[in-house]
């Protein structure tokens, strides 16, 4: 089962800290809101797909399964 | 007049029909005289099969704007546990149109024999229509028709029930009427779950638009045939269109899905003075420049070359006289201050954008590049389609007035005369500025 990142958008607030840990696929836009490249995770960015989502701190950064 | 007008299949106006006078169908003697009676009546716990199978054929589409087929809306309400309610939305938020609010004042019966009806199709009690808290001769036209239902014992089998909720763009959005219904802020909540979920009250919600229960009104009367006799094989049927502008008679027309926008100008006594561009689709829509708008047809499958959408069908004519510009700076405005402000792309950046409008529209193109790329960062980046909506438009802008951007920004110029063509309400900030 394939994952991909996603936001809750009402959640966000920001903090950033989500493209510092996940450089790979997250940037951030002019007011430090989180840009996804949503694409499907390698094996090897879902351990830090995963680490982001935990420590975002409003859990507003989710892992959450792709459409087939 | 007789109950025999609207089963002419391929005669309109159906929904607007018996219109014509003062107080239109009010009263409900007059409706019936007109309409003939509503064969349905709810069954709390027993959805209505043979119903929801001529609705399915009828193909009809939600009428609020995204014509999302009002069937698979029922299925997804039936297949939730729990006892479902339905929710008539009828805050008719966009600022150009007035469909609903005709619909209300003339037909109120039409709308609450439609909440009838969905109450049939999921097997709900209760019915409730939610109007916007400034409609209040449209509140009391529906609060007058319920009562008179009452008082001459017309067994509907199900609860109706009005309630206001807030002013404002956004609370038409499904998740935000259901928010304000709830005596929340009336902001759209994170999905899911969605309202067939857990909707009002916490309950499996069918949510349908005042239109869209006009229709249904109809279909349980005449049948899908009689309703697919008008519009196309994939948007069948008749929708009300609000034209406002530069054309001689404004107001709501009927027409088939499909119809050239020349034959909507005609019936509304054609141009007032000349048109350099259309808004089709209201504050979410597409401006098209005149001469692409020639032959144009107004059904979603034209409509897409051009980027464009019928929307809840708000049409705007803008006249030469006008700038195309200012216009759509004022609408940046308004959109922005209709944000509901939990999502941080479609506050800041619709604010960012609507300030770079502003700046435009004085003959500052200093933004211009940012917001060609504020534009793209706002789009689909938000819990509901609101940034979505208010990009599009104004991208739309960018690309049709170029000339008159580059008059502004290159000439100092500007082709207006300074008068205002496109409302903005008197509660929103924006309508303040100077």
């Amino acid at each position: 089962m394939s994952e991909k990142l996603s936001i809750d958008w009402i959640r966000c607030d920001a903090h950033g800290l989500c493209a510092e840990l996940l450089p790979e696929r997250i940037s951030l836009d002019d007011w430090g809101y989180p840009i996804i490249d949503d694409t499907k995770l390698t094996p090897q960015l879902r351990a830090h797909a995963a680490r982001a989502a935990a420590q975002c701190p409003l859990l507003a950064l989710r892992l959450v399964r792709a459409a087939a | 007049m007789t109950a025999a007008t609207g089963r002419d299949a391929t005669t309109l106006p159906r929904l607007l029909g018996g219109l014509g006078g003062h107080d239109g169908l009010r009263t409900l003697e007059r409706h019936l005289d007109h309409h003939g009676e509503q064969p349905v009546r709810a069954e709390p716990g027993r959805p209505d099969q043979a119903l929801l199978d001529e609705v399915r054929a009828s193909g009809l589409g939600g009428r609020g704007g995204a014509m999302f087929p009002v069937s698979r809306k029922i299925d997804a309400v039936l297949s939730q546990r729990g006892r479902p309610v339905v929710v008539i939305n009828a805050a008719e938020g966009e600022p150009p149109s007035r469909k609903d609010h005709v619909l209300m004042r003339g037909a109120p019966h039409l709308i609450i024999d439609g909440a009838v009806v969905c109450a049939a199709l999921v097997g709900a009690r209760e019915a409730t229509i939610a109007v916007e808290h400034s409609s209040r001769r449209e509140y009391r036209a529906l609060e007058d028709a319920v009562r008179e239902r009452t008082a001459q014992a017309h067994d509907d089998g199900v609860e109706i029930r009005l309630q206001t909720v807030p002013d404002g763009f956004i609370v038409g959005e499904e998740r935000a009427l259901i928010d304000a219904l709830n005596g929340g802020p009336g902001k759209p909540t994170h999905a899911p779950p969605r309202p067939f979920e857990k909707g009002f009250g916490g309950a499996p919600t069918l949510v349908q638009n005042a239109e869209t229960a006009a229709q249904l009104a109809l279909i349980a009367r005449y049948g899908a045939g009689w309703f697919r006799s008008l519009g196309t094989d994939d948007e069948p049927g008749s929708a009300l269109v609000t034209l406002s502008g530069a054309v001689a008679r404004p107001g709501v027309y009927e027409i088939p899905i499909g119809a050239s926008l020349q034959d909507l100008l005609v019936a509304a006594g054609g141009l007032a003075a000349p048109v350099q561009a259309y808004l089709i689709g209201g504050y979410i829509g597409t401006w098209i420049g005149a001469r692409d708008a020639e032959g144009l047809v107004l059904s979603n499958a034209a409509l897409r070359p051009f980027g464009a959408a019928l929307g809840a069908r708000a049409i705007v004519a803008l006249p030469e006289t006008a700038c195309g510009v200012a216009e759509t700076a004022r609408v940046a405005g308004y959109m922005s201050d209709q944000s509901a402000g939990q999502c941080g792309p479609c506050l800041l950046g619709l604010d960012a954008i609507a300030g770079g409008m502003e700046r435009l529209a004085r003959g500052d193109g200093s933004q211009l590049r940012d917001i060609h790329r504020w534009l793209g960062l706002v789009a689909g980046r938000g819990e509901c389609r609101h940034p979505d909506g208010a990009a599009k438009l104004i991208g739309s802008a960018l690309s049709v007035f170029q000339d008159e951007i580059a008059r502004h920004v290159h000439e100092r110029k500007c082709t207006g005369d300074g008068t205002s063509v496109l409302p903005i309400p008197a509660y929103s900030r924006a309508g303040r500025r100077p």
